[in-house]
């Protein structure tokens, strides 16, 4: 069932970031695609017993962030301006892929030898509870700190204003 | 989970972030870039939420937290800015925004 | 050693020293002018304070030891230390240097004195009262050095600050060019003679630390020069024309090189050039260094080192012959010049040209004799000479000067008494001095050709006489040739000038006496009589003559006649027909002209050495190797050559697309990776 649950999620995964990058016509496409990958991965997360961070996923990256998305691609009513023609520099494009291929290979190197199976973990693993447990004792700190990120939101405002003269 | 190794989480992980930067690299839209480093963002918190379960310790599910709260911030910034970009240009081709060459 | 040491001798050039520094200081930190009173009682007093003390040591070097016993050192520190060799900060006091100190204080007050009277007026140049005497009191200290140094390097110290004291008053009014250039000629000059000075320390020391005594001091050299008498040094095939070939002696060599340094220093052929141009100076200056004090220092630095000259032979030679006929030579310039100064300026070269006869040929005491009566009558002329200038308001032609010695009587009597002490009239001092010399030259077997000498320097004698009288006659007698509003004007000079001429004068008249020959001495019933003589033996001496009286009365007897006879002639000329030189020279005009214009050699070393020199360093060197070479290939190509290199090549990594800057991370971001993986 996991296996099959794996394969699924990964595929889908995988299918949907090609779409993101491959999709020449529209950007409302590549976002959409990025929904799909988005699920396909919470899915993972849910599957290696990640339960709060799959659910932190669907509703911030899914939910929020890919909604950001589209809501500015429809501002700027974008539907397929600019980005027809030639990719520019096919040259990059191949550098850049073989070198983050042979970098992959490298790491896939590393990461493929001598791994241990799985540990057990106690059922209390990934949950809600003891995330939000960790969070608040251990790493308090670095919670006060990401709320300082809410200025962002400031930044946002203003960057995005019209001038008002 | 016995049949699927770690390895092959990191497998998908190292492709979808492969992807990503094919994306970046190549994408001329300023939108669809900026989707692509967020593929390239996930990517990575796969990687991290699966070493977690691996070590069987949740700090790399808090760390993908982190992460999380980070991007999200990091788009609305990041639409705000290509907000103002674009209706400064009118076109969203970031080979137009490229004054400052030689 | 204790009782040799004396840590008085160090406040000899100190106080100078001091004056000096301090005055000049002032000035330079831009405090101002001090109260004329306040630089008079500094600069004044310094060298009449250096004097005292002098005379004070020297008198007990003189009373306390014996004649072989005489000298105080005074070792201030060791300047330089390395292994075996030490070069020390000190100052020897032997009978030599005291008569040079004596010397170079006693007359150098005298003439500070003189100083403050002639430029009490002088509001030429940029306020330079107090500077005029810090340089100075520079120069003094510098001499000092020079005199009392215990090793060759304080002399060398002492030799290059008095070219540099020398540089700065003989440009002192710098402001008109001529002076300025006059100044620099004199450094230039005498640069080259120190380079010669340079070889001979080099080349002593050398081989001094070769034979295993590595040092320059001068007592420890005089001890150990037989180590190096018998060296030589083996000449390149390429010198073959020169005599002595193929090996020349290892002393000779050094102490040719040290004379080349002598002949910068003290103006003798064929570096003499620079002393007439250096009359450019104010009149104290040139009766200070040019006569007295800083020329005088090659022979010196002849006497100090006799000991090495004594083993050189053809260095002696040389020395006497360069004397000789530099004298000769200067002399005849000097009949035909009509401006004061030059006239005295060539007669100080050419009795320079006398003392280093006396050098040498051995006879080191005769030589230091006529240093000290010319240093006398020298500055005495000098003085008298600067009294008219002031007196004439600034004339120095002598053709338009005459009949001055009712009007300044002073000056007349002084100048009058110098002409006759160095035209060698008995029994005043340069008669004395100068028979010594002869005498010497007469009796040194040793020297090729000395019998030649001796003929050139009676020859010379008279020739001094005779331009000297010319001068006076042309200067005091007869009627004022001046314009009637400068002769309203003349009149004699104040306190402060007359003083140090009478003393000079006074000084010119007896200062023959220390060193009156023994056979003078006998008729009056005192023996050993030439106390000068005895007194400098041990350290400079010359080998013992026994002389006849009858040849040292007949000599002295010839030499006097020449004298007489050229007197008599500049009577004829310039006293009792005064038409008669313009005949003559219009007559032999080409030669008089020649004579007049110092023989054309300056337009000569102009011609030959300074403009191909010039031309070399200006053309080939500042344009071809420093401005092309260094400039363009060296500085400027490698900046162009690097920017168009680089920004050629670099300047396409600035795209301006985010896309390229990305992959550029990320190439490096996989290099690292790669790099630190390496080895899993």
């Amino acid at each position: 069932m996991r296996f099959a649950l794996f394969w699924i999620f990964s595929v889908a995964a995988l299918g949907g970031s090609i779409g993101v990058v491959a999709n020449v016509r529209n950007p409302i496409n590549s976002a959409l695609n990025l929904v799909v990958t988005m699920l396909a991965l919470a899915g993972l997360y849910v599957l290696l017993e990640a339960q709060f961070v799959g659910l932190i996923q669907v509703m911030v990256y899914a939910g929020a962030i890919v909604v950001l998305f589209l809501f500015v691609i429809m501002l700027l009513n974008l539907r397929g301006s600019g980005t027809t023609g030639a990719e520019v520099q096919p040259l990059v494009k191949i550098a850049g892929t073989a070198v983050v291929a042979i970098s992959s290979f490298f790491l896939l190197r590393v990461l493929s030898t001598g791994r241990a199976p799985w540990p057990d973990v106690d059922p209390s693993y990934g949950t809600t509870r003891a995330i939000g447990e960790a969070l608040y004792t251990d790493y308090v700190l670095a919670v006060q700190v990401a709320g300082v990120l809410l200025a962002g939101i400031l930044a946002a405002v203003v960057l995005a204003k019209k001038r008002l003269d | 989970m016995g049949d699927i190794s770690p390895f092959q989480f990191q497998l998908v992980a190292a492709l979808i972030f492969m992807i990503g930067v094919v994306g970046v690299l190549t994408r001329r839209n300023v939108i669809v870039m900026f989707m692509c480093i967020e593929l390239m963002l996930n990517a990575a918190n796969l990687s991290l939420v699966a070493f977690s379960r691996e070590v069987g310790d949740d700090q790399g599910q808090i760390f993908a937290f982190m992460v999380m709260v980070v991007a999200a911030v990091e788009v609305a910034v990041g639409l705000a800015i290509i907000i103002s970009l674009v209706r400064n240009r009118d076109t969203v081709n970031i080979e137009d925004a490229s004054q400052m060459k030689w | 050693m204790n009782e040799h040491s004396n840590e008085a001798l160090r406040w000899i050039p100190l106080l100078p020293l001091l004056a000096a520094v301090l005055s000049g200081l002032w000035l330079t930190l831009g405090r101002g002018h001090w109260p004329r009173a306040l630089v008079i009682a500094v600069a004044v007093g310094a060298p009449i304070a250096s004097f005292a003390i002098a005379l004070a040591q020297v008198f007990t070097l003189a009373t306390g030891f014996d004649p072989d016993q005489r000298f105080f050192v005074d070792n201030l520190y060791t300047w330089i230390s390395a292994g075996d060799f030490h070069a020390e900060l000190s100052f020897l006091l032997d009978p030599l240097s005291s008569v040079m100190v004596l010397v170079v204080t006693g007359v150098g007050s005298l003439i500070h004195v003189y100083a403050v009277g002639y430029m009490d007026d002088d509001h030429r140049d940029d306020g330079g009262f107090q500077r005029f005497f810090a340089y100075l009191n520079l120069f003094m200290f510098s001499m000092l050095m020079l005199v009392l140094g215990d090793n060759l390097l304080v002399m060398f110290v002492g030799w290059e600050g008095v070219g540099l004291c020398s540089y700065l008053l003989i440009g002192f009014w710098y402001l008109d060019d001529p002076n300025a250039a006059a100044g620099l000629k004199a450094f230039v000059v005498n640069r080259i003679g120190d380079f010669g000075f340079l070889l001979g320390i080099f080349l002593l020391f050398w081989s001094f630390a070769g034979a295993g005594v590595p040092t320059i001091e001068f007592r420890e050299m005089a001890a150990n020069v037989g180590l190096l008498s018998d060296r030589v040094v083996e000449l390149p095939g390429a010198l073959s024309f020169l005599p002595g070939f193929p090996s020349w002696g290892l002393l000779t060599l050094a102490c040719l090189c040290l004379f080349l340094g002598a002949c910068g220093k003290s103006a003798q052929i064929p570096l003499y050039v620079w002393l007439p141009d250096a009359m450019a100076g104010p009149t104290p200056v040139s009766a200070l260094i040019h006569a007295a004090t800083m020329v005088t220092a090659g022979v010196y630095m002849v006497c100090r080192m006799s000991f090495a000259y004594s083993l050189a032979p053809g260095a002696e030679a040389t020395v006497a012959w360069t004397g000789a006929i530099t004298a000769l030579f200067a002399a005849t310039i000097g009949l035909a010049q009509t401006d004061i100064k030059k006239v005295l300026a060539y007669s100080t070269v050419s009795q320079l040209g006398y003392m280093f006869v006396g050098a040498g040929v051995a006879g080191y005491s005769a030589a230091i004799f006529h240093v000290m009566t010319h240093a006398f009558f020298k500055a005495l002329l000098f003085l008298g000479a600067g009294s008219v200038i002031l007196g004439m308001h600034h004339e120095q032609d002598i053709t338009k000067m005459g009949g001055l010695r009712t009007r300044m009587p002073w000056t007349w009597l002084t100048f009058l008494i110098a002409v006759l002490a160095i035209s060698g009239v008995p029994p005043l001092s340069g008669f004395f001095s100068k028979d010594e010399i002869l005498l010497a030259a007469n009796q040194a077997h040793d020297i090729p050709g000395h019998e030649w000498i001796w003929a050139l320097g009676v020859l010379t004698a008279g020739l001094t006489a005779f331009y000297m009288f010319r001068l006076y006659y042309l200067v005091f007698t007869g009627e004022c040739r001046a314009d009637h509003h400068t002769r309203e004007q003349i009149h004699e000079s104040g306190g402060w000038i007359l003083f140090p001429l009478v003393v000079l004068a006074a000084l010119s008249v007896v200062g023959g006496l220390v060193g009156l020959p023994d056979a003078y001495g006998e008729l009056a019933g005192v023996p050993q009589s030439n106390s000068l003589h005895y007194f400098l033996q041990p350290v400079a001496p010359s080998p013992v003559h026994h002389v006849e009286p009858g040849v040292e009365f007949g000599l002295a007897a010839v030499t006097t006649g020449v004298g007489l006879a050229g007197i008599a002639l500049a009577t004829l000329l310039y006293l009792w027909r005064r038409d008669l030189p313009a005949q003559i020279s219009g007559a032999i005009r080409p030669l008089y002209e020649l004579v007049r214009d110092k023989y054309r050699i300056d337009e000569l070393y102009d011609a030959l050495i300074v403009r191909p020199l010039v031309g070399v360093s200006r053309g080939l060197l500042a344009r071809g190797v420093d401005q092309g070479l260094i400039d363009g290939v060296g500085v400027n190509g490698v900046a162009r050559a690097l920017v168009a290199g680089a920004d050629d090549a670099l300047k396409y990594l600035q795209t301006g697309l985010a896309q390229s800057y990305v992959f550029a991370m990320l190439l490096g971001g996989a290099l690292l990776i790669a790099w630190l993986v390496r080895g899993a």
